[in-house]
């Protein structure tokens, strides 16, 4: 048995951000990861996927992005790259090949029992990942079995589909981006879109998140928010990161020629239903949007910068069709795959700690674990509405490991 | 806004504490709404609505509430009440008037008054079995609400929205329901 001050589980971006914080607390420690630095960003994204965040906000403890296109979005293996040289750059002890497969309490700390040996720690880092295992609604075993399923996990181009029309479940950034991608494929593509986050890539000529970030939206914290477990439920935004900026939402995909349903309700004699509510959640989407927008206009006044920025406007109302589609019958091949975009989790099957709440989650105060010692990040809204972003883990890492070295102390 | 206290005539305070109460207690949010339906003659019934379960226990309207149900003349009935899908229409629209009372408590503004005009699109081929591509219920329903309040149109339009998304009656009918009906 090896033993360690702190155990960090995971060796991304978080858990990286940690590392580089306790060293500079002079705390001793190791990062566990079952692969590689960046594991999830190598094998468990898209081939297409491009960072929904502008370079400039790729910010780590010590780091930044120091590349030629500020403005630009990184693909997955660009992610990579900044990641394991994030991890050289601040000399992260990184045992790799490491697999978590229990923690459990011990005397003063914690045991880590990994495929490599245990490890015992006086305190643990949870940074393993939001997004470790794909939520798939129950409605999927219901589906007829010639009916191919993916989730987004295993989802890497649309060649891996069989052939003929595809249902894409849910219109988060996942949901629209892929749904874009299997349509341009050549394929019929259905759309359910339940509640969802719409945003404009641009604007006033510059990047939506520029403006939330210095507008302080996404420095909004958990004493801010009225309903925190619904602000950990949000969707992603319907944004893409390409060298365009190019707005992808409904309005978008329906021009294009997807089909645009309702949530994806249930299975009833071989028929998919979708939810009636489609003109709702798109009318939801808008209020938020233009008020988000509001706030935006209003932030810019106060700074005295509406004559040095574009002039406001307004994103076209999302058009739904006149009577969306109900129903489908899923023996008539108008569906022959269902592409799950509905959403991930953290796995903690390995976790034997009493920290669980009845769904599952985590049950932590800003990423301080109900268990002594115990501490997460990474997670959405964590601290902060960006503790999901790459950046957010700078102010969180920060925090957590304040809080760890006292409790040390 | 005025400086006047918002009053709906909602107590958003005790909704509040029940939501935090149950979500500690979740099995206490289980509830089980029931009606009883006697048939009187031909279409006409008459229903009665009286005890509920939740909270952990049997609960109690104050008093019983009747319904009688029936169809108009022009369906050769003799017209004794509201037709069941009129129910609907008025339970679609009740809910979503209590939810906007709610929503606007909850967000400080003050109504002044709120109507909502309802109306359910039938083709009634379906249900006389004439043509098996119409469906039996609702094509269409279309709910339009008139509003006076001190608010801004964009803030009663997301007040209306937000009563959507919380409302029973309106995820009945907008999404499908296991429906299980057994003879003793």
């Amino acid at each position: 048995m090896q033993s360690t001050t702190t155990v960090i589980i995971g060796a991304g971006h978080a858990g990286l951000a940690t590392s580089a914080c306790l060293s500079k607390r002079g705390v001793e420690h190791i990062l566990l990861e079952r692969g590689e630095v960046a594991n999830s960003w190598r094998h468990e994204r898209w081939d297409s996927l491009q960072l929904l965040t502008p370079n400039f906000q790729s910010d780590l403890p010590g780091y930044r992005y120091s590349g030629d296109d500020p403005e630009g979005f990184m693909a997955a293996s660009e992610v990579v790259d900044f990641i394991t040289d994030y991890a050289a750059f601040v000399a992260a002890p990184v045992q790799t090949n490491t697999t978590v497969t229990s923690v459990s309490r011990s005397d003063g700390g914690y045991s880590v029992q990994t495929n490599q040996g245990m490890w015992s720690c006086r305190t643990l880092v949870l940074a393993n990942g939001a997004c470790n295992l794909a939520n798939v609604p129950a409605i999927s075993s219901v589906l007829p079995d010639d009916i191919h399923q993916v989730t987004a996990m295993d989802y890497h181009n649309p060649a891996q589909l069989p052939d003929g029309g595809v249902l894409v479940v849910g219109a988060s950034a996942t949901g629209v981006q892929l749904a874009e991608e299997i349509h341009r494929s050549g394929r019929l593509v259905t759309l359910a879109v339940g509640e969802h986050v719409r945003l404009p890539r641009t604007y006033r000529g510059r990047d939506i998140l520029y403006w939330m970030s210095v507008g302080g939206v996404l420095d909004e914290g958990l004493d801010e928010i009225d309903d925190l477990l619904r602000a950990r439920s949000i969707p992603s935004p319907q944004l893409v990161g390409t060298a365009q900026r190019k707005q992808l939402d409904i309005n978008e995909l329906t021009a294009q020629g997807v089909e645009i349903v309702g949530k994806f309700a249930g299975v009833r004699d071989g028929v998919a239903q979708f939810s009636g509510a489609l003109k709702n959640n798109c009318a939801l989407a808008d209020l938020k949007c233009t008020r988000l927008l509001v706030a935006i206009d209003e932030w810019i006044t106060g700074q005295g910068l509406d004559g040095e920025v574009g002039a406001a406007t307004r994103l076209a109302t999302t058009q739904t069709p006149q009577s969306p589609t109900l129903g489908i019958d899923l023996s008539n091949g108008k569906i022959k795959s269902v592409v799950w975009a509905t959403g991930f989790r953290p796995d903690y099957s390995w976790l034997d700690v009493p920290v669980l709440d009845r769904k599952g989650k985590l049950i932590h105060d800003g990423g301080v674990v109900a268990s002594p010692g115990l501490y997460t990040l990474g997670l959405t809204f964590l601290r902060k509405r960006k503790s999901s972003f790459i950046h957010g883990a700078q102010d969180d890492a920060t925090h957590i490991t304040q809080h760890l070295s006292a409790y040390l102390a | 806004m005025s400086d006047q206290e918002v009053n709906n005539g909602v107590n958003v305070h005790a909704l509040l504490e029940a939501k935090e109460a149950l979500t500690a207690a979740p099995e206490a949010a289980e509830f089980a709404w029931r009606a009883t339906c006697k048939w009187v003659n031909g279409t006409h019934s008459e229903s009665s609505v009286k005890g509920f379960s939740g909270l952990g226990g049997e609960q109690s309207h104050k008093t019983e509430f009747k319904f009688n149900a029936d169809h108009p003349e022009v369906f050769a009935s003799e017209d004794n009440g509201a037709t069941p899908v009129e129910y609907i229409l008025v339970g679609l629209a009740s809910c979503l008037t209590a939810g906007v009372a709610s929503v606007a408590q909850n967000r400080d503004i003050q109504l002044h008054s709120v109507q909502a005009n309802i109306e359910g699109d039938m083709n009634i081929l379906g249900i006389l079995g004439a043509d098996s591509d119409v469906r039996n219920g609702f094509n269409d329903i279309k709910v339009t609400f008139d509003i006076d309040a001190d608010a801004s149109q964009d803030d009663v339009e997301a007040l209306v929205a937000q009563s959507q998304k919380r409302s029973a009656v309106y995820d009945i009918l907008t999404n499908p329901t296991n429906v299980s009906v057994e003879v003793k």
